[in-house]
């Protein structure tokens, strides 16, 4: 267990990924910067791989006072143990006091590992972060400035706010988008340490015999208006309706989980806890009932549209425009009506 | 070449149903008024190892933890074909956070290996409820095994290594594992086979002490305890010789360290839990008409919401 370390950085793991940073870790440090700004500590970014020096400046320009490169061939393409290895020694030595990742397939194998290894607390997909006070309940014991982790639970229905008292670091990982990402400045200066971790064969045993970067189909996260479409929509066809939209628009189709469950639309479009979190200038919500797991993905859209045949649906407690009606007479009224202005 | 495989499963509060009934005043949730489910993902996790050990031969061994009622997803894995299934419960491993879980989880995985080692053990990716994806490689990190995650299909196990296929999230990957290793399936991951009508036949009665304990309370109300007790063990019995008595383990059992589990196990904490209220800013209703719908887009025009 790693003592706690109150003077301790603010660390952000900054994925890469065949020479390219993750924006996720970009997004991280932006929140890093707050963080540390107010606990008056450093932000260091960590970053793992076989030739990763390169990234540093990136790094720096996005918030980092302090870049860890580490680099080794058996860190050239991802794999738990070495990364985790890596990354365990490094805190023992260094011993941040807060350490995120993003919530990424990568982020979410590697930062429980190296958790489980330091007997340190993690909470996984927070949707903010902050810093504070804390009495424990059964102790009266008093803690400052510890990081509040906090998450939807259950689906989605409570907003939880987790603790780490005693354990050292406070880890937690983030999803992609949902911290916004503040622009680079390209006065900021910072340090660059890279090194050589001590690493051999047996530290990676997984053999990567072939992959294959899959073309995502549609970049939501890059699109300011999103047209998104749910369980109400009631068929593939009917989804025509609103890729018609979308075009007139110059927008995407998005989709809540049930459509994409439903077999209507790709995964790749879904907007969600579980899919992608887009914060668009308008998101058009065709048909969706608006569950929070939803929300979580776009409640900060700046102007959010809600169609939907039910009046009592939960969307209509978030929307700026709310048309109760059936889509099929709706839409093509929005699309005559965007159309006409051109 | 025959393997032992064991299955980690949870039964979870069916998230996707949650009604009002379900939130308290106090913003906490009432599981209990929850319809529980065999986590989903789990399902797929148990029916990759049905698959190999059908291939490959060996057993399937099911371990869930969880308070009796958890049993209802060892019966559902009996009758979908696995050999065995075990409950692990005990008060003590109450509000245990995913470390404290994954230790516990792990001590079992180590009793079963007791009676002949395990080569693989399998999880679903994530359970419902916590949402966190945690558990699986924590537990691997304590039993110091490699993790493949994200598996979507394992094309073979031979020479010791598994070979399966994995996505990565940039796209997918097959990577070759050497065993013991840990295994996480996502909801790509093979079609959970329905529970056969001849196993639920013969697992319908099978249950583990902690619900005999509980159904002879029931069945004898107000009786003293060591008549509660002798009934138990005469119905435990009973169960036994016909093969029906589920496996339970204490954490004595499984030789945890108290110290690992429970609250005391666990480094987070939640501080506080709010109900999700929803709010609402600057809301119009726009009549289902032409003229209606026109006014509105103009107005995200003007406002350049509309490019």
């Amino acid at each position: 267990m790693i003592e706690a370390n109150r003077q301790g950085d603010v660390w952000v793991v900054a994925e890469q990924n065949d020479g390219q940073l993750h924006d996720v870790g970009l997004e991280l440090l932006s929140k890093g910067r707050e963080l540390a700004a107010t606990l008056g500590v450093r932000l260091s970014a960590v970053v793992m791989g076989a030739n990763v020096a390169e990234h540093a400046d990136r790094l720096i320009r996005h918030g980092a006072d302090r870049v860890l490169a580490a680099e080794h061939d058996l860190l050239g393409h991802y794999q738990t143990q070495p990364y985790a290895k890596v990354l365990v020694g490094l805190i023992e030595r260094e011993r941040p006091q807060i350490v995120l990742f993003g919530a990424t397939p990568v982020g979410r194998d590697l930062a429980p590992r190296v958790a489980s290894a330091t007997r340190a607390g993690l909470t996984a997909d927070c949707t903010d972060l902050d810093v504070g006070d804390h009495t424990e309940p059964v102790t009266r014991a008093k803690y400052r400035n510890l990081l509040y982790q906090i998450r939807p639970a259950f689906g989605g229905n409570i907003i939880a706010t987790i603790v780490n008292p005693d354990r050292w670091p406070q880890m937690a990982t983030v999803r992609e988008g949902v911290m916004p990402m503040l622009d680079a400045d390209p006065a900021r200066r910072g340090e660059v340490v890279r090194f050589r971790p001590d690493l051999t064969a047996a530290d990676a045993v997984l053999k990567v015999l072939e992959h294959r970067p899959a073309e995502r189909r549609v970049n939501l996260k890059a699109s300011r208006i999103i047209v998104a479409g749910g369980a109400g929509v009631g068929s593939k066809e009917n989804f025509q309706l609103l890729w018609r939209l979308a075009n007139a628009l110059g927008g995407t189709v998005g989709a809540s989980r049930a459509a994409v469950d439903a077999g209507w639309i790709h995964k790749d479009h879904q907007v969600g806890q579980t899919g992608v979190t887009v914060r668009p200038a308008l998101y058009i919500a065709v048909g969706i009932s608006g569950a929070v797991q939803h929300r979580a993905g776009m409640s900060e859209a700046r102007k959010i549209v809600a169609v939907n045949s039910d009046p009592q649906a939960p969307i209509f407690q978030v929307a700026h425009y709310g048309i109760v009606g059936d889509l099929a007479r709706v839409l093509p009224m929005m699309i005559d009506a965007v159309k006409r202005r051109v | 070449m025959a393997y032992n495989l064991v299955v980690l499963v949870k039964q979870v509060p069916d998230t996707k149903r949650i009604t009002g009934e379900a939130m308290r005043d106090d913003g906490t949730v009432n599981r209990s008024a929850l319809p529980a489910i065999y986590n989903p993902e789990d399902l797929h996790a148990l029916e990759l190892a049905l698959e190999l050990r059908d291939r490959y031969g060996g057993r399937v061994t099911v371990l869930t933890m969880g308070p009796p009622q958890a049993c209802e997803v060892l019966r559902d894995s009996l009758e979908r074909g696995a050999d065995d299934a075990v409950l692990i419960t005990d008060r003590r491993a109450a509000a245990s956070d995913t470390l404290a879980t994954s230790y516990i989880l792990s001590c079992a995985v180590r009793t079963v290996a007791r009676s002949a080692p395990v080569d693989l053990v399998l999880c679903g990716r994530q359970a419902i409820d916590g949402d966190t994806a945690q558990v699986p490689p924590q537990t691997a990190e304590k039993l110091g095994w490699p993790q493949v995650t994200y598996v979507e299909a394992v094309e073979a196990v031979e020479g010791g290594r598994v070979r399966a296929r994995r996505n990565t999230g940039a796209g997918w990957e097959r990577v070759e594992c050497p065993m013991p290793c840990l295994l996480t399936v996502t909801d790509q991951g093979p079609e959970p086979r329905p529970p056969s009508a001849k196993r639920i036949m013969a697992t319908k009665r099978a249950r583990a002490r902690a619900e005999i304990q509980q159904e002879a309370a029931v069945a004898m109300p107000g009786a003293a305890p060591d008549a509660l007790a002798a009934e138990a063990d005469r119905r435990a019995a009973d169960l036994e010789a016909r093969g029906l008595l589920l496996r339970q383990w204490t954490l004595d059992d499984i030789g945890a360290d108290l110290a690992w589990c429970g609250r005391d196990g666990s480094p987070t904490k939640v501080k506080r839990i709010q109900s999700v209220v929803l709010k609402g800013s600057g809301f119009k209703r726009v009549e289902p008409a032409a003229d209606a719908v026109a006014a509105m887009v103009h107005e995200l025009i003007e406002d350049h919401t509309i490019g």
